[in-house]
């Protein structure tokens, strides 16, 4: 399992965990490659499905981040984003599908070490998990 | 049986409503709606053990709206859709009354949204022991027992979409499986579409669903959706304290928030 370098897709907001990521990037701050960054303007626009469409397409970890509490450029996006997730991880588990593939973090847009650290402890996570085969293997008639 | 079509007589004779909706001999000993118009008409109207569908669902069909004011044929969870219909202000206080009925044959009338409220305060909207129990019992599973549970069940399911039908709650004119540029729920009834439209199915109802259970009495392949409801149930009242269909005049536990809203799993 050594040689697997698992698929990690993050879904951050635009105005902090986005800032965030590019300040790593700024600072010449080295992490895994592993991951690929979708923005969004808002945690709060982070539909649940996108995450299953995520594994559906191959990922096998997913991060979820954005402002921290009380940070939110729209005042309340990760609030209603942060209720959404508790309902969802727990049906997500109650499913079958494992949550531990799936982080959530608040990142700010001057937490560029945390966010080097959230995507490598990730990757490592993940590539000790393994492969999500028993989701990818879903894909059926492999229609997306 | 007879307090509930003398009820339905007066209503329509003196036009307080123009229609009563409310359960019928259906066949093979079973009930199915109908749909009142006439005094004459109201000993089509039954009340027994088989009068289980969550009538509530025929408030949001255009169909039915154009017959005028409803008088609904309540169950306990009928009620609760209809103040939770309310609260997402799809119906108002002017648009119908409800006929509660019993067990015991009585009906009460409640003509307001309010009344709903005061009948509906007294009953026991938590989940019953034995329906704790079995979530429990899935809950303990392990993943892999669970996720192997789940697409199994999936797995039969055909993408009929009678569950949605049967909703009350799913009264969208155009729900998200029809919108296909792109094709966001995969068409075909294969097991990664099936578990999309499952797990939106359930997501879509979390903090509205009040428990009537006729989407899994409506699954021809008889799919345990009530399971998923009932998670998701027991887990917004344990994080959020919050209960669908109790009020006519309430926020979504979904469309709200509270700055101390807590877990375990964000860092």
């Amino acid at each position: 399992m050594s040689d697997f370098n698992p698929k990690i897709v993050a879904f951050v907001c635009n105005w902090c965990t986005y800032a965030g990521a590019d300040l790593t990037g700024t600072s010449r701050m080295k992490y895994s490659p592993q991951v690929s960054i979708i923005r969004f303007p808002c945690t709060g626009r982070i539909d649940f499905m996108l995450l299953l469409k995520a594994f559906a397409n191959g990922a096998d970890g997913i991060i979820v981040s954005g402002c921290h509490p009380n940070d939110c450029h729209y005042s309340s996006g990760n609030f209603h984003a942060r209720r959404r997730w508790i309902v969802f991880r727990g049906l997500l588990d109650f499913l079958g599908i494992d949550v531990r593939r799936v982080r959530f973090s608040w990142v700010s847009a001057a937490e560029g070490a945390k966010w080097a650290q959230l995507v490598n402890d990730t990757a490592e996570h993940v590539r000790q998990l393994g492969p999500f085969s028993g989701y990818h293997r879903l894909r059926g008639l492999g229609v997306g | 049986m007879e307090t509930l079509r003398d009820k339905a007589r007066e209503l329509l004779a003196a036009r307080t409503v123009q229609v009563i909706i409310g359960y019928g001999q259906g066949s093979g000993g079973g009930a199915r709606a109908v749909f009142v118009r006439e005094a004459a008409e109201a000993d089509a109207l039954i009340f027994n053990e088989a009068c289980r569908q969550n009538l509530a669902v025929y408030l949001m069909k255009p169909e039915v709206r154009k017959l005028g004011k409803a008088a609904l044929v309540a169950t306990p969870s009928a009620l609760r859709t209809i103040l939770q219909l309310a609260a997402e202000n799809q119906v108002g206080d002017h648009d119908l009354l409800a006929l509660a009925v019993h067990a015991a044959g009585e009906v009460t009338l409640l003509a307001t949204l309010q009344a709903i409220e005061a009948h509906v305060t007294e009953l026991d909207a938590d989940l019953s022991a034995a329906e704790k129990a079995e979530l429990r019992k899935y809950e303990a599973l392990s993943l892999e027992q669970r996720r192997e549970y789940w697409q199994e069940q999936f797995s039969r399911c055909l993408k009929c979409y009678a569950c949605r039908a049967a909703c009350p709650l799913c009264y969208c004119s155009r729900c998200t499986v029809e919108c296909n540029q792109p094709q966001w729920i995969p068409v075909p009834a294969h097991d990664l579409g099936n578990l999309e439209w499952n797990v939106m199915r359930a997501m879509h109802l979390a903090g509205r669903c009040v428990n009537c259970g006729d989407c899994s009495r409506a699954c021809p392949v008889a799919i345990p959706l009530y399971l998923l409801n009932q998670k998701l149930i027991s887990d917004v009242f344990a994080n959020f304290n919050a209960r669908s269909g109790m009020a006519a005049k309430t926020d979504n536990a979904m469309s709200i928030f509270k700055p101390d809203d807590s877990e375990d799993f964000i860092r």
